[in-house]
């Protein structure tokens, strides 16, 4: 019972990010994750702190380190111990953003103990440039700084923070270039881009200019969200902009950006974008490259990939993105994908159609691989509740040795059922946010069926621990 | 004499339903467009209310979302007028955005040599409010002065906007458009709630939103309010019969057969096993539009509609309207009095009750203005 429960809230937690999807809005799905965060805290509080190892996403990390942090009351001294170093290795992955918005909202629970103190001053202290943090993230770093009483000595940062501005000039760099940007516009352009934003907004630049001066002061993912001045996906493989914060998982996002381009620049482009995603994905795979055997993929295309409008095509760039990965781990030559529409390439594809998921897993089955990977929302609709018959018919009567081995991987977290949509139970079924994670949840997917008990998913899950907080 | 029909869904085929709440929608596939016919729809705006004129002296006002327009023989020139792509807004009713009332001149209006503009649905229910307007046709003592002067004018009738119908947005969002679907079947509460078939799936495709902006009966929007969750066939495959890949395929092929035979046989059975009386409202070129309404049966799923049908009767355009259980029964006493020719005692008598039963049944139905006062 208790390893069907983690699970669940691991799949649920991988997959949602509390934003709308396909079939439910952002409130439904904030409700389900609120409940099952709460009830992992209160009956499985170990578990519920291990999960952050699992490669639950940022969304969900935030909300799970909020939780531990304010209830340390009921946390023995061991139990403590482990969720400091958990969260602690945790911050380190998230982007500085959410950081500082899980230090604001620690600020605005009235969670002030001394653990919280201590985690968010290493944190702080261990950043490699606070000058930067400090001028782009403000307000968030002097949150932080003022909830945990961190002392930052007496030098000109913490005078650019509280004092009363009258320093001058700075020694710091950024600091002066940033004290410069208030009267000389050309400064600005140093200075990081949600900043300069805010200064050339201040001189009345026009956008046009600002933004063809700023250009390579945006980070990558600034330059995909900007949208005036759309990013190159192959400058993302090959880029150059600075990056502050840890590697973000390219492959997702690539696939992301390419799918967000008109299906024309798609096709122009074709070539050097499969390369690219390939080339991706192989760096992806390591050394894991070519030992899968033989793989078919079958992978949703239907309408309902199209995802939500804040989540536009997420699922398809999953599928997209888990394609070349399968197609790297795969034996080479031996893989074969299956799209849901019947398209054969997945550089072109788009959300249409419904879901005829049983007959493209029948398909599937008859290419005799040694592996299947469904990646789908889970919605079976043509007709409805075939793929479940079709997976029960396989294992009970063509396959009952289990010598083909199925794996469904979900990207969409079904706020209703409050776990991802299952195809059958007798198919294991995970969440996925990106496809990076592919393989470590295939290799969980053993625990989702039910024929592994919690005291070896418990070893498991200690190993990843290990791992994780050995990583740091 | 009206001739008589039958929906005629050859060439039709029913898919897989989609589930969501109450609401089941179930596509209809062809494996071949209609050739030579198009739709697509003229967005009117947000006018509060549209009034139509129908002859000199009768107009017909409501809310019209949306009217449609028809493209016949589209390769034999006229190529300019025949794109269906996009909803498109004429130039000459662009000005309607501010205006209060739109005026349409006609429920179906000639728009170029091969084009027709037509108001959906509302073609179908002004059908059925003209139904025996003019009143009775001799001046018997029974009736008023009034009914006998004026007609039934006005005769008003309420429907509900899809908009407002509950989970109909959500359910036409997340439903799936499958390769080559042409219509819909919609259900509330696994009853039928409407039919809509289009000629070609691109303009299935276009009209689909356009569902939102439908009439729906007053069961409809009931049904959907308070029914539970319906179930969805699920496919049931039998392990012990099958032995391998291409047995599950034949199985699971056997399965979606089973799901059309039993849809069209028991699930719409109401719309498709009723005899209609047609009347013909615009013909263009081999097409016919016409508008049905069907033997008023109380008790029973009544469905009034319009369809464009080819010279051999199938359809090419459909769309239907439910009415709702009083609908029904105005209907059903309009039609009973005219077949006796609007003698109360004879109709009375005709389905074995009193004169004074059958002066109810009008009162009840809304026609008390029909009666005359003085006459006990």
């Amino acid at each position: 019972m208790a390893a069907e429960d983690v699970l669940l809230f691991v799949n649920a937690a991988t997959a949602s990010t509390g934003q709308r999807e396909f079939h439910t809005d952002a409130a439904e799905q904030a409700i389900s994750l609120e409940f099952l965060h709460e009830y992992m805290l209160v009956n499985y509080r170990e578990l519920y702190a291990a999960s952050l190892a699992l490669g639950i996403n940022d969304h969900n990390a935030t909300l799970a380190i909020r939780r531990l942090l304010a209830t340390g009351r009921d946390a023995t001294a061991e139990q403590k111990r482990v969720e400091g170093a958990l969260i602690a290795r945790r911050l380190l992955l998230l982007p500085p953003p959410r950081v500082f918005r899980l230090f604001k909202a620690l600020q605005r629970d009235g969670v002030n103990n001394r653990r919280t103190r201590a985690i968010v001053r290493d944190w702080m202290q261990a950043l490699e440039s606070p000058a930067f943090h400090a001028v782009k993230y403000r307000s968030g770093f002097k949150a932080g700084l003022k909830h945990t009483h961190t002392d930052i000595g007496d030098g000109e940062l913490r005078d650019f923070l509280f004092g009363p501005l009258q320093r001058k000039p700075y020694t710091t760099r950024i600091l002066e270039t940033w004290r410069q940007a208030h009267y000389n516009s050309g400064a600005l352009y140093n200075l990081p881009y949600t900043v300069a934003e805010g200064f050339a907004a201040k001189h009345g630049i026009k956008r046009e200019v600002f933004l063809s001066r700023i250009g390579d002061r945006m980070t990558p993912l600034e330059k995909l969200r900007g949208g005036e001045e759309p990013l190159d996906p192959l400058e993302l493989v090959y880029g150059t902009a600075k990056y502050c914060g840890p590697p973000a998982p390219w492959l997702t996002r690539l696939a992301v950006r390419i799918l967000a381009m008109p299906l024309d620049e798609r096709a122009a482009s074709r070539a050097k974008l499969t390369r690219s995603l390939r080339s991706w994905a192989a760096h992806e795979a390591g050394e894991l490259a070519g030992t899968w055997g033989r793989v078919t993929a079958v992978l949703d295309d239907s309408f309902s990939s199209f995802g939500s409008p804040v989540k536009r095509r997420r699922p398809l760039a999953v599928a997209v993105a888990c394609h070349f990965l399968l197609e790297a781990l795969a034996a080479p030559g031996e893989y074969t994908p299956l799209w849901i529409s019947g398209h054969d390439d997945p550089l072109l594809t788009y959300p249409s159609g419904a879901t005829p998921l049983g007959l493209r897993i029948i398909d599937a089955l008859e290419t005799a691989p040694e592996r299947i990977v469904v990646v789908s929302d889970g919605w079976d609709n043509s007709p409805p509740g075939l793929a479940a018959e079709v997976l029960r018919v396989w294992r009970e009567r063509l396959d009952p040795a289990r010598r083909v081995d199925v794996v469904h991987v979900n990207p969409v977290f079904d706020a209703a059922a409050l776990d991802v949509r299952a195809l059958s139970r007798t198919v294991p079924s995970v969440g996925i946010r990106d496809a990076e994670d592919l393989v470590p949840l295939v290799e969980l997917a053993q625990f989702a069926q039910g024929r592994v008990g919690l005291p070896e998913l418990m070893r498991y899950l200690d190993g990843r621990v290990r791992r994780f907080l050995g990583a740091s | 004499m009206p001739p008589d029909m039958r929906i005629d869904l050859e060439g039709l085929v029913s898919g897989p339903s989609q589930v969501w709440g109450a609401l089941r929608l179930v596509p209809l596939l062809r494996a071949e467009p209609v050739e030579n016919l198009r739709l697509h729809s003229v967005a009117y705006g947000d006018a509060q209310r549209s009034r139509v004129q129908l002859t000199n002296t009768v107009s017909y006002y409501s809310y019209i979302p949306h009217g449609f327009v028809a493209d016949w023989n589209r390769d034999a020139g006229d190529r300019q007028e025949s794109a269906a792509y996009g909803t498109q807004v004429l130039a000459k009713d662009g000005a309607v955005q501010s205006m209060p009332v739109h005026f349409h001149r006609r429920m179906t209006q000639k728009q170029g040599k091969r084009r027709v503009r037509f108001l959906p649905l509302h073609l179908a229910l002004e059908g059925y409010l003209a139904l025996h307007f003019g009143g009775p046709t001799i001046a018997w003592r029974e009736w008023s002065d009034r009914v006998i002067r004026h007609g039934l004018s006005p005769r008003t009738e309420a429907a509900y906007r899809g908009a407002v119908v509950p989970g109909l947005q959500d359910a036409l969002r997340v439903f799936e458009i499958h390769e080559g679907q042409c219509g819909v079947l919609l259900y509330t509460g696994d009853t039928l709630a409407a039919a809509f078939v289009a000629p070609h799936p691109d303009d299935y495709r276009e009209l689909h939103p356009t569902l939102l902006l439908d009439m729906y009966g007053e069961l409809v929007y009931q049904y959907a309010l308070m029914m539970p969750a319906v179930q969805e066939f699920t496919v049931h495959l039998d392990a012990d019969r099958i032995d391998s890949l291409a047995g599950m395929r034949t199985a699971a092929a056997e399965q979606s057969r089973m799901w059309t035979r039993f849809h069209d046989t028991v699930m719409a059975n109401a719309l498709l096993e009723h005899e209609y009386t047609a009347e013909r409202a615009y013909q263009m070129g081999d097409f016919d539009l016409t508008r049905f309404r069907p033997t008023f049966k109380p008790g029973e799923e009544n469905h009034i509609g319009e369809a464009i049908t080819d010279g051999a009767g199938r359809i090419a355009y459909l769309k239907t309207f439910r009415l709702s259980e009083a609908q029904i029964r105005r209907g059903y006493l309009l039609e009973l009095l005219a077949t006796h020719d609007w003698r109360l005692a004879r109709a009375a008598a005709s389905i074995g009750a009193t004169s004074e039963d059958l002066r109810g049944r009008i009162r009840a139905a809304g026609f008390e203005m029909m009666l005359r006062e003085k006459e006990k």
